[in-house]
């Protein structure tokens, strides 16, 4: 296909050179990836977002034993005996004082004096598939009265439901950009094309074959979409590299980037956006062809 | 190569030309001429499949015009060497490059055709204006590269269109001594002209049929 796309620079010859339209045509390229780069990106992070969220939550739940202090430390005992008598649970391990202190920290600040707080215990829980969460809320219901199971199913689900709506809208833009940038380039080899008709029909007149007189504009528009799309790449990546890196637990802003192998996506941008830019011209040259026989 | 069964054209339902029979032996060597608006060009683009009849058929090596796809359209006009009207040059290349334009487009090696090109273009008597632009050549100069691109290909016919129409009588005798050169080479010639001393001067180099185009309809004349 690259040599299609290229053909020879004899037959590019062929074709005038055209001032400043060039620019555009790069311009818009250029634009058009610098974009990309962003869309592929929360894509990407949105998509990670929500398998993380997915993930690591997905078997997790915190029990909360609200009890007096004096019966506090039976209560946990007993919750743990039960715990490690339950099929289906794969881990179960009591939050410590420092712990709870840094769970309330952003809230109720740094020196907290935990201990004149009537604060509850909790126990995180990872559990398997088999885990029967409503038998064991009935357990804990009779056995550990203070005990409170408190899966998180309930929050999570609308975060992944966020995030792959989000993810979804990334592709969508990419999309939407890769459309843009066919109907810019489609508007511009128009363009050439009708500035050249009369180069395309002394081509047909002397013998040349269709998909010759398409090469000699598809070359051209093909070097500059992804020349253009390279700048907007490489300006796109840099601008991504060196995004400030903020508090790693503040939501997906700060995770727009590429994960270790997602960067080798970026150099397909230009590809594509050459590919694009081929077809686009190719479709535009050969339907301005049929005017000539 | 070229041959008309009851061809006929019409443009927008106004019939200018119908029921056309003709052929072009190899080798021979036709006149065609007629009062201007007679369709003479119209003829002639049907020979080269510029134009497709609205009637009848144009054979082209025994193919229907019509149903010739375009790239075999296309190989079709590498045999078929064509002088137009309006010469139709390619105007920021140079004179060398336009006339090598058939060997580029049907992707041969232009380099490799060097000697021939500068041969043809020093036979056309073009080797000094070879790197002029079209537009800075006058009306026979144009008419002679036009020639010189026509035949680049080694055609087997030749068509042109009114080649002497705006160039002075000495330069019409030069044209016409390379197209009667041409024709005695093998070549089938066929050029339109109203140019009736011209038709006269050629008496003495070829023999050549004289057709009559007229109120559409196309009539043998006298052998000269």
């Amino acid at each position: 296909m690259l040599d299609a796309a290229l053909g020879d620079r004899q037959a590019d010859r062929v074709v005038p050179p055209t001032g400043h339209t060039v620019w555009l045509t790069v311009l818009t390229a250029t634009a058009m990836a610098f974009l990309a780069v962003f869309a592929l990106a929360l894509a990407l992070a949105t998509g990670r977002l929500a398998d993380r969220w997915a993930d690591s939550l997905a078997q997790a739940a915190t029990i909360r034993v609200s009890a007096p202090p004096e019966q506090a430390d039976a209560q946990v005992d007993a919750l743990q005996a039960i715990l490690a008598a339950t099929p289906g649970v794969a881990e179960s391990r009591v939050l410590d004082q420092s712990e709870q202190a840094a769970l309330l920290e952003p809230w109720l600040g740094a020196d907290l004096p935990l201990d004149t707080l009537p604060l509850p215990r909790l126990v995180e829980v990872i559990g398997t598939d088999d885990l029967d969460v409503e038998g064991l809320r009935q357990r804990l219901a009779a056995e550990v009265p203070g005990a409170t199971y408190d899966d998180h199913t309930r929050w999570r689900q609308p975060l992944v439901r966020a995030a792959d709506r989000l993810r979804a809208l990334g592709w969508i833009a990419l999309t939407l950009i890769a459309g843009t940038l066919a109907a810019m380039v489609t508007l511009a080899a128009q363009a050439a094309l009708s500035a050249n008709s009369q180069v395309i029909r002394v081509l047909r007149l002397v013998g040349a074959r269709d998909a010759y007189v398409a090469r000699a504009f598809t070359r051209r528009f093909t070097l500059r979409a992804a020349a253009g799309a390279l700048i907007g790449t490489t300006l796109g990546g840099l601008a991504i590299a060196f995004l400030p890196q903020a508090d790693p637990a503040g939501g997906f802003l700060t995770g727009l980037s590429f994960a270790g192998a997602a960067w080798l996506l970026l150099p397909l941008i230009p590809l594509f956006a050459g590919a694009v830019a081929f077809l686009a011209t190719r479709r535009a040259a050969l339907s301005a062809l049929a005017r000539f026989e | 190569m070229i041959e008309l069964q009851g061809a006929g054209y019409s443009y927008g339902g106004a019939g200018l030309l119908a029921g056309l029979d003709l052929g072009l032996a190899q080798g021979s060597f036709h006149f065609l001429t007629g009062p201007s608006g007679a369709g003479k060009t119209t003829l002639l683009k049907l020979c080269y499949g510029d134009l497709k009849p609205t009637s009848g058929q144009v054979l082209l090596d025994g193919r229907d015009t019509r149903s010739l796809e375009r790239d075999g359209l296309a190989r079709m006009r590498r045999r078929i060497g064509v002088v137009h009207q309006d010469c139709q040059f390619i105007d920021h290349l140079s004179i060398r490059e336009n006339v090598a334009l058939p060997l580029m487009v049907a992707g041969r090696d232009v380099a490799a055709e060097a000697v021939n090109l500068a041969q043809l273009l020093g036979w056309v008597g073009l080797a000094p204006r070879a790197d002029a632009l079209p537009p800075q050549l006058s009306g026979g100069e144009r008419q002679r590269a036009a020639l010189a691109r026509a035949i680049i290909m080694d055609p087997e016919v030749i068509i042109a269109d009114e080649p002497t129409g705006n160039i002075d009588w000495e330069m019409s005798q030069r044209l016409l001594t390379l197209l009667a050169e041409l024709n005695r080479m093998g070549k089938t010639v066929l050029v339109a002209t109203h140019d009736l001393a011209l038709i006269r001067a050629a008496k003495s180099q070829v023999s050549a049929r004289v057709l009559r185009l007229a109120n559409g309809v196309l009539s043998s004349g006298a052998e000269l």
